[in-house]
């Protein structure tokens, strides 16, 4: 794939703060990217340097191989779409959505034109005179998106622009914004702490935490497979469990987790090993008997009704609780009652210990504890 | 309960209304006794404009309207500019020092006109600068930036400060973006600045006595130097044009803001 937005070595400070460190990344061509993770895990500063509204500490970035590190905000053939809109209040529509081509000195007809075409495009045809506080939400949204699209940049950042909606003009929105990229065929990059937004929208999605980029990769590969327990967490459910390898099966490995032994599948890890398991609560298999390869019995808490799934929490002898979800309409074990849990040994994945992932190993023994 | 309900009410409008009497009875008195053919104050012999021809042939206090407009226009001009300047500085940047910055604004506020007046009669002459128009002008501004800062900053304080970006990121130059996108955004705040600005530059009779020289007395001075001898009726006469001048600019500014909150 050939590359749009380049960032290499980036590092930016504010003060004492090091909030991005060391960052690499490629953004492909017409790749919808989304930066993810928790606030102040360095994203939005990482799309304002690329923007150029912040300068790289050190390290470089490059847009379509062109070095834009001394570059001004209005140099640069980016455009961004702001959490806030930040349409300008004494503009009517029509005149914040041409601002750009004003800038770049286009003739009225000109302007009349593609003003109109981006109006079009964004659904807000007749909305010409009408100043942006008489705009809800969404209609703000749109305008935002037109006014950076018009001066048709290479690449447009975004982020969190859907922030400030509430939930169903989100959903309808993500759906649409992947469209226009799609039609446009330019290069998004979305800055976004919703991980459902990023799994909805993304081609790549990189999950950032404390200014490092945990895991890059295509959604369906960071749910799937999460590298650490970070996450596995921050994206999706799971049931994260923290164990020893004890024994290694050809393919699977056996730990050992408290009071239990389960199974899961081996990346190369070696016996002793402290590692953390992710499955899924969708993963996780149940029934009345033991199951032939390995099977943990557990006690029925409650269940939690959310809708079109329904939700089971259950104990494991050693006093966790994990989850398992199933459709509504698909069977739960009943409240109270004993049963066997199970799970594909490759649903089970393998995450390696991180130092600063010992606080939730106390949180288990606490949890031990207690029971 | 019913009967102490209305007591209630009836000692509510008393209330307010000697509030209303005691602000406004001083000025209905000069108002009326501005049309009053008596030379003395006390007792209204007759309805006579005898008073405000009167103004308008004495000359010095033509002179002295002249010197109190061009003090107050170019004093407020200076001080609109420099304020809002430093108003969207103050906001934009982060630096060492700016809270010390922030109360060293507030203290030409604070401390009081006598003191502040003869600092700036002795930087004058420890400047040499003659005393006169430019040596009011420039003590006028002084004291009116402090204002601008405060109206602007409270409008600042509610502006996305994103849009600057915005513009910027669509292609316009960091001057550009502060005429065409910040400035007028910052609008409503820089001419209430002003307004302020004006009205005090218009009215201050302390500072202005310190740093005036003999040729360009403002009219507040001369007011107060003719009041020295007695109220005169012309006083009255003089005081009821510059209220009906205030109200009107008051009105004017209210209006316009009502219209702007209405649009909204």
């Amino acid at each position: 794939m050939e590359s749009m937005v380049e960032i290499r070595k980036v590092n930016k400070y504010y003060d004492d703060n090091h909030v991005v460190k060391d960052l690499d990344l490629t953004v492909g061509k017409g790749e919808f990217l989304t930066l993810l993770g928790p606030s102040g895990c360095g994203k939005t500063t990482t799309l304002r340097m690329i923007a150029g509204f912040e300068n790289p500490c050190s390290g470089n970035i490059f847009v379509e191989s062109a070095n834009v590190d001394n570059k001004e905000p209005y140099e640069r053939s980016v455009n961004t779409v702001f959490q806030s809109y930040a349409l300008f209040p004494h503009k009517n529509i029509y005149d914040n959505i041409g601002f750009g081509l004003k800038m770049k000195k286009e003739s009225k007809s000109e302007i009349k034109e593609r003003v109109t075409e981006m109006l079009k495009m964004v659904q807000l045809e007749g909305f010409e005179k009408r100043m942006p506080n008489q705009l809800s939400g969404g209609q703000k949204q749109r305008v935002a998106i037109a006014r950076a699209l018009i001066n048709r940049p290479k690449v447009l950042l975004l982020d969190e622009p859907l922030g400030a909606l509430d939930l169903k003009l989100r959903k309808q929105m993500q759906i649409e914004l992947k469209r226009l990229q799609r039609k446009l065929g330019i290069t998004f990059i979305y800055v976004t702490h919703d991980q459902e937004e990023a799994l909805t929208m993304s081609d790549r999605i990189a999950v950032m935490e404390h200014g490092v980029i945990e895991q890059l990769g295509t959604p369906s590969e960071i749910y799937e497979k999460p590298v650490s327990k970070f996450v596995a967490d921050f994206i999706g459910e799971s049931n994260v469990i923290h164990g020893t390898v004890t024994e290694i099966l050809s393919d699977n490995l056996k730990l050992k987790t408290g009071k239990e032994e389960i199974l899961a599948i081996n990346n190369g890890h070696k016996p002793g090993e402290n590692v953390f398991v992710s499955i899924r609560p969708e993963k996780i298999r149940f029934s009345n008997k033991p199951v032939d390869s390995f099977s943990l019995t557990a006690i029925v808490k409650e269940h939690v009704y959310m809708g079109s799934m329904n939700k089971c929490i259950v104990m494991i002898p050693s006093g966790r609780e994990l989850k398992i979800n199933r459709f509504s309409g698909e069977e739960l074990p009943a409240v109270d009652s004993k049963i066997y849990l199970s799970w594909a040994p490759e649903d089970a994945v393998v995450m390696v210990t991180k130092p600063n992932d010992v606080n939730d190993q106390a949180e288990d023994i606490h949890l031990g504890v207690t029971t | 309960m019913k009967i102490n309900k209305k007591i209630g009410n009836v000692a509510s409008i008393i209330h307010a209304s000697i509030i209303f009497i005691f602000l406004y009875l001083p000025i209905i008195v000069v108002v009326a006794f501005s049309f009053n053919k008596s030379k003395i104050n006390i007792v209204f012999t007759g309805f006579t404009f005898e008073w405000y021809g009167k103004i308008l042939k004495n000359t010095r206090l033509i002179d002295a309207l002249e010197n109190t407009v061009i003090v107050a226009i170019v004093s407020t001009l200076l001080a609109v500019i420099i304020g809002t300047l430093a108003a969207v500085g103050m906001n934009k940047y982060r630096f060492k020092g700016k809270k010390v910055v922030d109360a060293l604004l507030y203290i030409p506020v604070v401390i009081p006109e006598i003191i502040f007046g003869i600092a700036l009669l002795a930087l004058f002459s420890t400047a040499k600068l003659k005393l006169g128009l430019g040596s009011l002008i420039v003590a006028h501004t002084t004291f009116c930036i402090p204002f601008v800062v405060f109206t602007v900053r409270a409008r600042l304080v509610g502006i996305d400060p994103h849009i600057e970006e915005a513009a910027m990121d669509l292609g316009a130059k960091r001057i550009r973006t502060f005429f065409e996108v910040l400035l007028p955004s910052i609008m409503p705040g820089v001419v209430s600045g002003a307004l302020l600005s004006m009205t005090i530059s218009m009215d201050d009779v302390i500072i202005s006595f310190f740093t005036t020289g003999p040729q360009s007395t403002t009219l507040p001075i001369q007011i107060y130097s003719m009041v020295k001898s007695g109220i005169s009726p012309d006083v009255n006469a003089l005081s009821t044009i510059i209220l009906i001048v205030t109200i009107v600019v008051v009105i004017l500014s209210q209006s316009r803001m009502l219209r702007n909150i209405k649009k909204k």
